[in-house]
């Protein structure tokens, strides 16, 4: 049984009761089908791909250059105060 | 001028001579597409009167090259500056975005006008277009067929405007080549990191790849020369050089080789095998020669896209809290509470769904079960197509095993039976290489898709062998 409490609060989603029972029982059914994973024979020279294509550092000179305005930056939401994201109490 | 069934290619001749009025024009895109909205809905936003500004703008302007005011239509998850943009989902409604992603950037710098942002999956989560909370979007040939997705309306709107008109879509497993093949029109995915992803609102970053779905091979290599390209806003992008990928239109491909997997044809349905056979059966008139091959890492695909997209989905999909844009509440409570309140109330199921699993295959203690060892079997994967591509030029395979389901049908699919139908474009999609699918036929008519594949940046060999085999299909 997979403890859907847990992984909801991880995923930082309140679920209904209702959905706690429906997306249990779809996580098992997909875990399951996941599980054919375990099946398959990985070499140890098999190393994980994180990127399909290599990729390369980017770097620019250290010079500055304009970024997003403050208000545009701001524009999308109700919750701001004095140039800043209005948020909830974090403690 | 009666732009009905004139091709890109030709409206961009004439509207570079100066031939074209393309306030005109574009005000018959309109007529157009409002009324194709009405019947399909494959538009979320459709910003007519800034578009219409532009198009006054540019009538002015003695220069018109490149895309000479080509109206070109994006998914919505590509942020558009001062326009909607919501990937489809309920938590982004009301998000205008301050900036444009480089592809509309650079879109509009080579004389492209956006006339909408067009319907998709939420974040790009759903083979068949039916998860967007801005409604679903309705197959051109058959009205209770679905479009495919994720790029639902993108494929859809191809089809039903006849009018010149390129969409810009996005794949992250599927997600052009699917909409592509059930509306009978031609989607390309580039290799992963060709196209800069910058402004793009993310599924998984490892996977998504922007790209673009038109009438014809030319249409889409065309947009391709206009948004592939570095970009120092985005690290992925790979360090390539302007390119006109419309010259390998009508190139020969003779001597050419050309992969069969065996392992596509698996299970998927007989009439559509029928089709894709006869047109394979054709690259023996044009010299090219194809040969049945097995691609061994068919069978771990699915498995090891479901893990890897869902883990990256996961944590991007952390961004959406409610506080600095998209859907917001009253701020009460503390912080994780709040947050998680309103992800609760505005993610669909589907995105739901998504997140936990993505969740929980990260999670200590699975994260080596699941997400680690999906990473390996994904260099496996890779290492078969890099395999064979030491042999052949291409691989040709059927883009989906059926034609476009009824939503009926659709109703009584699992997430796993749904999940299923990505089994022929997930391999790719993980490997990074860049796929096209073009109509090849019908069945019931309804189209059918063929997928060509090439190596990395093979985009050149790619066109060759789908415009080759485009022409000889018509």
């Amino acid at each position: 049984m997979i403890d859907i409490d847990k992984i909801s609060k991880i995923a930082r989603i309140t679920l209904s009761e209702k959905e706690k029972e429906n997306f249990s029982k779809d996580l098992e059914d997909v875990l399951l089908w996941l599980k054919d994973l375990d099946k398959i024979k990985v070499t140890k020279d098999i190393e994980p791909t994180f990127q399909p294509i290599e990729t390369k550092n980017v770097t620019r000179e250290d010079i500055v250059e304009p970024s997003l305005e403050q208000e545009l930056a701001l524009s999308n939401t109700e919750n701001k105060e004095n140039g800043y994201f209005k948020g909830p109490q974090s403690m | 001028m009666n732009y009905k069934d004139m091709q890109v290619k030709q409206f961009i001749e004439e509207s570079s001579k100066g031939n074209i009025d393309i306030e005109d024009y574009h005000a018959k895109i309109f007529e157009s597409i409002e009324k194709i909205q009405k019947k399909y809905n494959y538009f979320v936003t459709i910003p007519k009167r800034e578009s219409l500004k532009q198009a006054k703008a540019m009538n002015k302007n003695k220069t018109k090259d490149k895309l000479a005011g080509l109206a070109v239509s994006s998914k919505d998850c590509l942020c558009t500056k001062g326009i909607e943009t919501t990937a489809g989902s309920k938590i982004l409604k009301g998000y205008i975005p301050p900036y444009d992603a480089t592809v509309i950037k650079n879109i509009k710098d080579d004389n492209g006008i956006i006339i909408g942002k067009t319907v998709m999956d939420e974040f790009g989560f759903g083979t068949f277009c039916t998860n967007s909370a801005y409604g679903i979007p309705k197959n051109p040939i058959e009205i209770d067929r679905c479009c495919g997705g994720s790029s639902g309306g993108a494929g859809g709107l191809t089809t039903a405007i006849n009018i010149p008109h390129i969409a810009i879509g996005e794949s992250t497993g599927g997600s052009i080549s699917c909409p592509a093949a059930y509306c009978g029109v031609v989607g390309l995915t580039p290799t992963y990191g060709l196209v800069s992803r910058y402004g793009h609102i993310d599924y998984a970053n490892s996977l998504d790849k922007i790209g673009t779905l038109g009438k014809s091979v030319y249409d889409t290599a065309l947009m391709l020369s206009t948004i592939a390209g570095p970009d120092p806003k985005e690290p992925t992008t790979i360090n390539t050089k302007p390119t006109d990928y419309t010259k390998n239109i009508g190139q020969s491909i003779k001597g050419l080789k050309i992969g069969i997997p065996k392992e596509y044809f698996n299970g998927i349905d007989k009439d559509v095998e029928k089709v894709i056979r006869k047109a394979i059966d054709r690259f023996s008139e044009l010299g090219a020669k194809s040969q049945e091959i097995s691609l061994k890492t068919t069978e771990y695909v699915l498995p090891t896209y479901y893990v890897i997209a869902t883990a990256e989905a996961s944590t991007n999909l952390a961004r959406y809290c409610g506080m600095r844009y998209g859907a917001t509440e009253e701020i009460k409570g503390k912080f994780n509470g709040y947050f998680s309140t309103v992800r609760g109330k505005y993610f669909s199921d589907e995105a739901k769904r998504r997140i936990l699993l993505g969740t929980y295959t990260r999670m200590a203690g699975y994260r080596d079960q699941y997400y680690l060892k999906a990473m390996k079997v994904r260099t496996m994967i890779i290492n078969d197509f890099k395999k064979t591509f030491n042999t052949f030029d291409a691989i040709v395979a059927p883009t989906m095993p059926n034609i476009a389901p009824k939503f009926k049908d659709i109703d009584k699919l699992s997430p796993i039976e749904t999940y299923a139908m990505d089994n022929l474009t997930v391999g790719p999609n993980l490997a990074g290489i860049p796929m096209i699918s073009i109509p090849c036929g019908t069945v019931k008519g309804m189209p059918v898709g063929i997928h060509i594949l090439a190596d990395h940046l093979k985009e050149d060999k790619m066109l060759k062998v789908a415009s080759a085999l485009e022409k000889v299909l018509k």
